[in-house]
């Protein structure tokens, strides 16, 4: 390969020397197939990545106490110096919005260019998720509306109204998602059109359902039917639609909690993949520059030593352990499968025949367009990373008075590893499963949720407090209940209290 | 394609707003917490602002989660010791982190405090809220008028010492443009002419002499212009602006004969704080004095006012005296805007007490802003508190106040500078 005239190294980053470097990587990532959105590439303080910080990732953000919290958190701990700050965050949105900080050095620039403009972004271009539950084009639309939409029912009904539904839909957050029916993809002009209309269906829909008819009354009974007929996940969604009391505009509100956590929920499910992904394309991209002599030697040190430190994954015993870092087990993973591609061992001939000795590059793009953590780690996870990070297995059953450790990283152990590390990132496991079982339409009007354990664990003490919360959307009695031992369902959180026991059916 | 922007000098206080609504909703705790930081607090120390501490239970965004207990099946790396079916002992449940050995808590939910700093303004205006100065818009201008010279443009006359010599050069330069252009233009004109007959083939002698004769009178005309003229002159003006002062005297008088505990001082001392944080939200530069008394009054600095221990009988009225003497030395001049607080348990040698209410209202209550008086004692109020009663009842810029214990600090402070005080006399 042609040695090139490196580009320059200097410290200190300008605009023209990021457009250098920016069309270089770009030119990379195309010879790697990267398909991105195009990018815009902002660069800000450290002041202003502690507002986007404080924002969780929204690039426009409602108003809301919970964020000014965020923010004094955030600017607290950096002040300390407890924490540095991200050397960049990336919006899921088309454009791409990078925010890199003005403080990085050139070599960081890069680094992060190469990680979130082409890593990050052709992952959420790519991955099966993003591209069917999330619409990229369309988010900044949708959060300005929601935060216009908000700040206007601020003015019409008073702050403290709208932070209290806020607070209950938020403590609800993660129970507003379709795990598995495909959510309507949502745009600005639509919303903004449909959002009246949508007022005056809702709650006519509200009213025939409410309405109290005797004849009504007993073709239910007749039929024993229970309303909703099948449990529903998605408790902010049954709000929105058939909570009795909400006023129109609390609807709305329901609606953009709801519509903001399930922007989310495909980051939450492929955090491993994704960061692990961009990890990988810096790694790669900045080393074929270097190879092609467009990059010095000071800059790859400089690159490595920022480069190591974000995979790097402490062991169980250190005092810097704090799980599995997702960012090294994803760089790894990716680095693995180009392994087993380019340089198949005989394990991985037996383990992994479809791949092994395959093109790397369409193998890796397969992986990432296909997969979330749970498949991805299930599918690809290789008995050679096992060892190398010296997985183990714990089994902590609370009725036993020890943990057993139930599988290393051996030849009978791997599968088991396996198996459980997916499982470790599987969202169903991991969020509590709680649906709408009942709402008594003909009667008191109560609400009755399920939760249903995963592997008898139990609920956290919280659930009080978010019993609450929810009956401050639906406006009547609340119930939470649980299968016992006996099958039967027992009560387990309920709001208001009820000053006299049960009576049970 | 890709697009860089600069979005550096965007406004960078995205977070405001938010950082408000969290104030506003915290409101009570913060209080709370601001109202406890004051006893931490010397008088006259204000420039900083206070550390809030809210316990994060109150903070709390309760969510559905995933308790303690049930089967936890954990993968973890960096195995060095165990081989499968390897039990081991439950390490004892902490509170917070679970420390890598399979204890699965995740979610450990510390009992720490959360604490964040607010700045200097926003403490004083939590401490502050719904307070006001009282009396301070009805003789804002009658009395706390200061003057300061500042320039005011430029005047045709004045002082030679103020010639703004670059303002005057404009004008000279303008006038001699104005004055010299018509000439000028003729004087061209001419010098033309004079070089078209000169470069002519033939002679024209008779012209020549005429027209070079005219150049000279123009030129003699032009340069008879003056340079500078008094017209030019401009002098830098300066006017006098009325200023309100921002001078105050806060005078914090307090008995500290034997029957005054160091409990009592200490809750004075709390009032002072607050009167004197309270006044810099006001004023800029403030004076403290501080007069103690038993039987003899004597001005002292903070350390000496609070802490040392004194005993004898009570004269209050040698504390005003002193206090009249003070303010005629060094604080005669109509700039200063005088406060004063005074603290007692109520005792005071009976005799002594109207004449306490003599010098008040000949010689304090006319120039002072508001005097306020509180009495900090279990006991039935003596003579000074019947005395000042008479006063408060027809004077409105004379306060007094009852303080039974610590707790009473703050909201009798408050009643004293509520907004619109109706005094309650």
């Amino acid at each position: 390969m042609a040695k090139c005239k490196p580009l320059s190294d200097q410290g200190d980053w300008n605009f023209d020397l990021l457009n250098q470097y920016q069309t270089e990587i770009a030119r990379v990532a195309k010879h790697y197939r990267l398909a991105t959105y195009p990018n815009q590439i902002e660069v800000i303080t450290a002041e202003q990545m502690m507002d986007a910080y404080a924002s969780v990732g929204m690039p426009i953000g409602y108003n809301h106490w919970t964020f000014g919290k965020k923010f004094i958190q955030t600017e607290q701990n950096y002040k300390r110096g407890q924490m540095g700050l991200a050397y960049e965050i990336v919006i899921n949105s088309d454009p791409c919005i990078s925010y890199l900080m003005e403080e990085n050095s050139m070599t960081m620039q890069a680094l992060v260019m190469a990680h979130a403009c082409y890593g990050h972004n052709s992952f959420f271009k790519g991955n099966y998720l993003f591209k069917s539950w999330t619409d990229a084009s369309s988010i900044i639309d949708y959060l300005l509306f929601a935060k216009n939409y908000i700040s206007e029912c601020e003015q019409k009904f008073g702050i403290s109204d709208v932070e209290s539904c806020l607070d209950a839909c938020h403590a609800l957050m993660n129970h507003g998602v379709d795990r598995y029916k495909r959510p309507q993809k949502i745009s600005l002009e639509e919303e903004l059109q449909r959002q009246k209309d949508r007022e005056e269906y809702l709650q006519s829909q509200v009213n025939t359902l409410w309405r109290t008819v005797p004849k009504n009354n007993d073709k239910t009974n007749q039929t024993k039917a229970t309303f909703p007929s099948e449990p529903q996940e998605n408790i902010l969604y049954f709000i929105e639609k058939n909570a009795p009391l909400l006023k129109p505009w609390q609807r709305e509100i329901v609606r953009i909690v709801r519509k903001v956590s399930q922007y989310f929920y495909p980051q939450k499910q492929t955090q491993v993949m994704n960061e692990g992904w961009a990890c990988f394309w810096h790694y790669t991209i900045l080393n074929h520059l270097y190879d092609e002599g467009l990059v010095t030697d000071k800059f790859m040190m400089e690159f490595l030593h920022n480069h190591t430190n974000v995979v790097a994954q402490p062991d169980y015993n250190s005092r810097y352990y704090s799980g599995i870092n997702p960012y090294a087990l994803g760089f790894t993973m990716f680095i693995d499968i180009r392994r087993i591609c380019e340089q198949p061992t005989e394990e991985d001939k037996l383990w992994f025949p479809e791949i092994a000795g395959s093109n790397w590059l369409d193998t890796l793009h397969f992986a990432m367009e296909n997969f979330k953590d749970e498949s991805f780690i299930s599918q690809y996870l290789s008995p050679k990373l096992m060892r190398d990070f010296k997985l183990f297995y714990l089994h902590d059953d609370e009725k036993e008075s020890y943990i057993e450790v139930a599988a290393i990283h051996n030849e009978s152990g791997y599968k088991k590893i396996r198996a459980a590390l997916s499982e470790q990132y599987n969202l169903s496991n991991l969020e509590v499963n709680i649906q709408v079982t009942n709402a008594d339409i003909d009667g008191d009007r109560s609400l009755t949720l399920k939760y249903t354990p995963h592997q008898k664990v139990p609920l956290a003490d919280s659930k009080d407090e978010v019993i609450k919360h929810l009956f401050t959307l639906w406006q009547f009695d609340v119930r939470l209940v649980k299968d016992n031992e006996n099958g039967q369902e027992e009560v387990i959180a309920q709001y208001p209290e009820p000053n006299s026991p049960l009576e049970n059916e | 394609m890709t697009n860089f922007i600069d979005r550096r000098l965007n406004s960078k206080n995205k977070s405001t707003v938010n950082r408000q609504r969290f104030i506003r909703r915290y409101k009570r705790q913060i209080k709370k917490s601001v109202e406890q930081a004051i006893n931490r607090r010397g008088v006259t120390d204000v420039e900083r602002g206070e550390n809030i501490t809210i316990t994060k239970k109150d903070l709390s965004e309760p969510v559905f989660h995933q308790g303690k207990g049930g089967i936890k099946d954990r993968v973890h790396p960096g195995n060095d010791q165990f081989s499968t079916g390897d039990r081991i002992k439950r390490p004892p449940q902490q509170q917070g982190q679970g420390g890598g050995q399979g204890n699965a808590s995740d979610s450990g939910e510390g009992d720490d405090d959360f604490v964040f700093s607010i700045s200097k303004d926003e403490y004083l205006n939590l401490l502050f809220e719904d307070l006001e100065l009282p009396n301070l818009e009805k003789n804002q201008l009658d009395k706390l008028i200061d003057y300061k010279t500042v320039r005011s443009g430029y005047c045709a006359e004045g002082v030679a010492s103020n010639i703004d010599i670059v303002k005057s050069l404009q004008g000279s330069i303008a006038r001699r443009i104005a004055m010299t252009s018509s000439k000028r233009k003729k004087l061209t004109i001419l010098e033309l002419e004079l070089a078209a007959l000169i470069a002519d083939k033939y002679d024209h002698i008779q012209e020549i002499k005429k027209l070079t004769a005219e150049i000279d009178i123009l030129k003699s005309k032009i340069s008879k212009v003056p340079f500078i003229d008094t017209f030019d002159l401009r002098f830098r003006n300066y006017t006098k602006q009325a200023i309100p002062t921002s001078k105050a005297v806060m005078f914090c008088l307090m008995d500290v004969s034997g029957s005054m505990d160091q409990a009592t001082k200490d809750i004075a001392k709390r009032f002072y704080i607050l009167l004197y944080l309270f006044l810099t939200r006001t004023y800029k530069t403030i004076d403290v004095v501080y007069i103690r008394h038993h039987t003899q009054a004597k001005e002292v600095d903070e350390e000496e006012f609070f802490y040392s221990q004194e005993t004898g009988g009570t004269i209050a009225s040698s504390a005003l005296d002193l206090m009249v003497n003070i303010m005629n030395e060094r604080y005669q001049a109509s700039g200063w805007n005088i406060y004063a607080a005074q603290a007692s348990d109520g005792d005071n040698w009976a005799d002594d007490s109207p004449r306490c209410k003599q010098l008040l209202t000949e010689s304090i209550l006319p120039r002072a802003r508001y005097f306020s008086y509180i009495e900090i004692t279990q006991r039935p109020h003596q003579t000074l508190w019947q005395q000042y009663q008479e006063i408060a009842a027809y004077t409105e810029h004379f306060a007094i106040q009852h303080i039974k214990t610590v707790e009473d600090i703050y909201p009798v402070f408050r009643e004293l500078f509520k907004k619109n005080n109706n005094k309650a006399a």
